[in-house]
């Protein structure tokens, strides 16, 4: 089956079975943050969510082949996402769980910044930042010049708003009528130097990407129902038009003693907290 | 003609976006690398061609005539055209991406460098006024482009001499598999080559003519500029040699100490590049680390911002013209 490879619910559990999904994806990013002590995993728990849509139902995939021709491409544009995308993939069944043992250490195929090389399932090598948007535009007019209807999804986060590239690649894509694009921008408001509006400001960023051609949707990213919806909105949208889904996030999310914690690009996790912030997911499951 | 009223001699202007290298009366062929481009694309349906708006300044608009269901026009965003070039090569296309040299090697490396080199995509970079050949000052002087891309690990780089090369290099970069970096010339391109029975093979040096005193390895256009100067010097003043290198990387080092080392002649590397980073100091550390040391001389641009003016004037200026080289050449061996 190349849609929803997962053996997840329908109707009333598709939600409920995303909800576990999302908490599996946690929790394999926190395992793999205690591997190396420490790592991106504030906007791992907080993208969980839009991940697990992504992976366990809009995408087109073949967890056993993963370059075949009629996937869906999911680019990882912020490559430091590395740790919450490979939680993903192991998720989707695309690499093994074990693997996470050796989350960026020497030899792993999951170094801490995505690379194509490396993983299976990675497309791109992100982390230059602002560098996914472009590629997706290439890929987008590739897969229509060869009539496969593939969409190409880029992750990407606030930060990368920032650069200049991004935004030549957001008028290319409506000037070429783009429909197979799919832009996924995470807004955790969090940028290496500091909180993002204080950075360089993007807002309004509907009204932005709006002007720029494209349909937009924005919604809470910690809101499972509203990420299924506006995955699904943007791939049925009828205009010839790219789309972007803007996700307003949470850092830590799940883990009340992270979302609380203070925000920093790199939050802060002691070495006994890895395991409690697992705790913290797994009386969570007990109870649903 | 553009004539001077005050001295009634022809003007020396700044021909910029029209430039074509071709001195009066010299053989030419028109938009060599469009027509080439053509026909290999007629053979292979994966060919396609992209431009940051520069089609016609490119001879990509030859392209784009004859195939324009496999022309993109990116608009002038040259982070984009790099990053969508590669995006289109993952999905299976060749594409041919075409600017100036100083857009692509200063303005999209990083792009180059991490969406395309990084995972030896199939994506040939033709770039037009490379080096010194324009007027325009240094917007548009990519003095270092050589320099740049030599930096990138596994990038292919040519620098064809005139017509007759490029429409051989064109068909050899789309076969070769990974990125290339071409140097374009444009326009009313020189002929020179086909006198001389050359045929370019991807990745060989080939000795164009033989001399006993001098062996000027040169690339691009300085090919013909030293060519030039073995005729102007054959009467009497040298005997001159010209070791064609249109590969800069991978370098044929083998062929290059080869023939530095035969005969005791003086070796003068000739380049349209800064005398930084580019054939010059890649052949010198080819000879050292071959334990070869000719008497060694550069003709090569300046360390330098170069100034806006007329063509053959700033040739003059900086030494790569014909009468500089030879002036240059007498002056070393005297």
């Amino acid at each position: 089956m190349d849609r929803r490879p997962l053996p997840i619910g329908r109707g009333d559990n598709l939600l409920r079975d995303l909800s576990v999904h999302a908490d599996n994806i946690r929790r394999y990013a926190l395992r793999m943050g205690e591997v190396q002590g420490q790592g991106y995993i504030g906007q791992a728990l907080g993208i969980a969510d839009v991940l697990a849509v992504a992976y366990c139902h809009a995408l087109k995939l073949r967890p056993s082949e993963p370059e075949w021709e009629g996937r869906d491409r999911f680019l990882l544009s912020h490559g430091h996402y590395g740790i919450a995308f490979y939680a993903a993939l192991i998720e989707a069944g695309i690499i093994p769980e074990k693997e996470l043992e050796t989350y960026g250490c020497d030899g792993s195929r999951l170094p801490m910044s995505g690379m194509a090389s490396y993983t299976p399932g990675m497309e791109i090598s992100g982390g230059s930042l602002g560098q996914g948007l472009v590629i997706a535009v290439g890929m987008a007019l590739g897969l229509r010049q060869k009539n496969n209807p593939a969409f190409v999804y880029n992750s990407m986060s606030d930060g990368e708003l920032d650069e200049g590239s991004t935004w030549e690649a957001a008028m290319s894509a409506a000037h070429h009528g783009l429909s197979n694009l799919i832009a996924l921008v995470d807004v955790n408001r969090q940028q290496a130097d500091g909180t993002s509006v204080n950075i360089l400001g993007f807002e309004p960023l509907h009204e932005k990407f709006a002007a720029f051609g494209w349909f937009v949707q924005r919604v809470d990213g910690n809101d499972l129902s509203a990420v299924l919806a506006a995955f699904d909105a943007a791939r049925e949208h009828a205009e010839p038009r790219p789309r972007v889904i803007i996700f307003d996030t949470k850092m830590g999310k799940g883990v009340p003693f992270l979302e609380e914690r203070e925000k920093n690009h790199f939050i802060r996790v002691d070495a006994d907290e890895w395991q409690k912030a697992i705790a913290v997911l797994d009386a969570k499951g007990a109870v649903q | 003609m553009n004539v001077n009223v005050s001295t009634g001699k022809p003007r020396l202007t700044t021909s910029a976006m029209i430039a074509s290298i071709a001195e009066a009366g010299q053989r030419t062929k028109a938009a060599p690398f469009g027509h080439a481009l053509c026909k290999v694309a007629e053979e292979r349906a994966d060919i396609v061609g992209m431009t940051a708006d520069l089609s016609k300044y490119t001879d990509l608009h030859i392209f784009a005539q004859a195939h324009p269901e496999r022309f993109f026009q990116m608009g002038m965003a040259e982070q984009l055209l790099m990053g969508a070039a590669g995006g289109m090569a993952k999905e299976g296309f060749v594409p041919f991406a075409t600017t100036y040299a100083v857009f692509a090697s200063r303005r999209a490396y990083d792009f180059i460098h991490q969406v395309i080199a990084e995972e030896h995509l199939d994506v040939k970079i033709a770039c037009a006024l490379p080096g010194l050949t324009t007027g325009y000052g240094p917007s548009h002087q990519a003095t270092e482009d050589i320099a740049i891309m030599r930096g990138i690990p596994g990038m292919t780089i040519v620098d064809p001499c005139d017509a007759h090369e490029i429409e051989q290099i064109v068909p050899a970069i789309a076969a070769h598999k990974g990125p290339v970096y071409m140097r374009l010339l444009r326009g009313q391109v020189p002929l020179v080559l086909d006198e001389y029975d050359y045929v370019f093979e991807l990745g060989k040096a080939k000795l164009i003519r033989d001399g006993r005193d001098v062996l000027i390895v040169s690339s691009g256009l300085m090919t013909m500029r030293a060519l030039e100067v073995a005729k102007a010097m054959a009467g009497g003043d040298a005997d001159v040699a010209v070791l064609h290198v249109p590969t800069i990387k991978p370098l044929d080092e083998r062929t290059i100490v080869r023939e530095a080392s035969r005969g005791g002649r003086l070796v003068v590397v000739a380049e349209n590049h800064t005398v930084v980073g580019g054939l010059g100091e890649a052949v010198a550390g080819a000879l050292l680390r071959a334990g070869q040391a000719p008497k060694f001389r550069q003709v090569a641009l300046p360390d330098a911002f170069l100034a806006a003016g007329a063509l053959p004037t700033l040739h003059d200026r900086y030494g790569i013209s014909t009468t500089a080289m030879v002036a240059s050449l007498k002056a070393w061996l005297a």
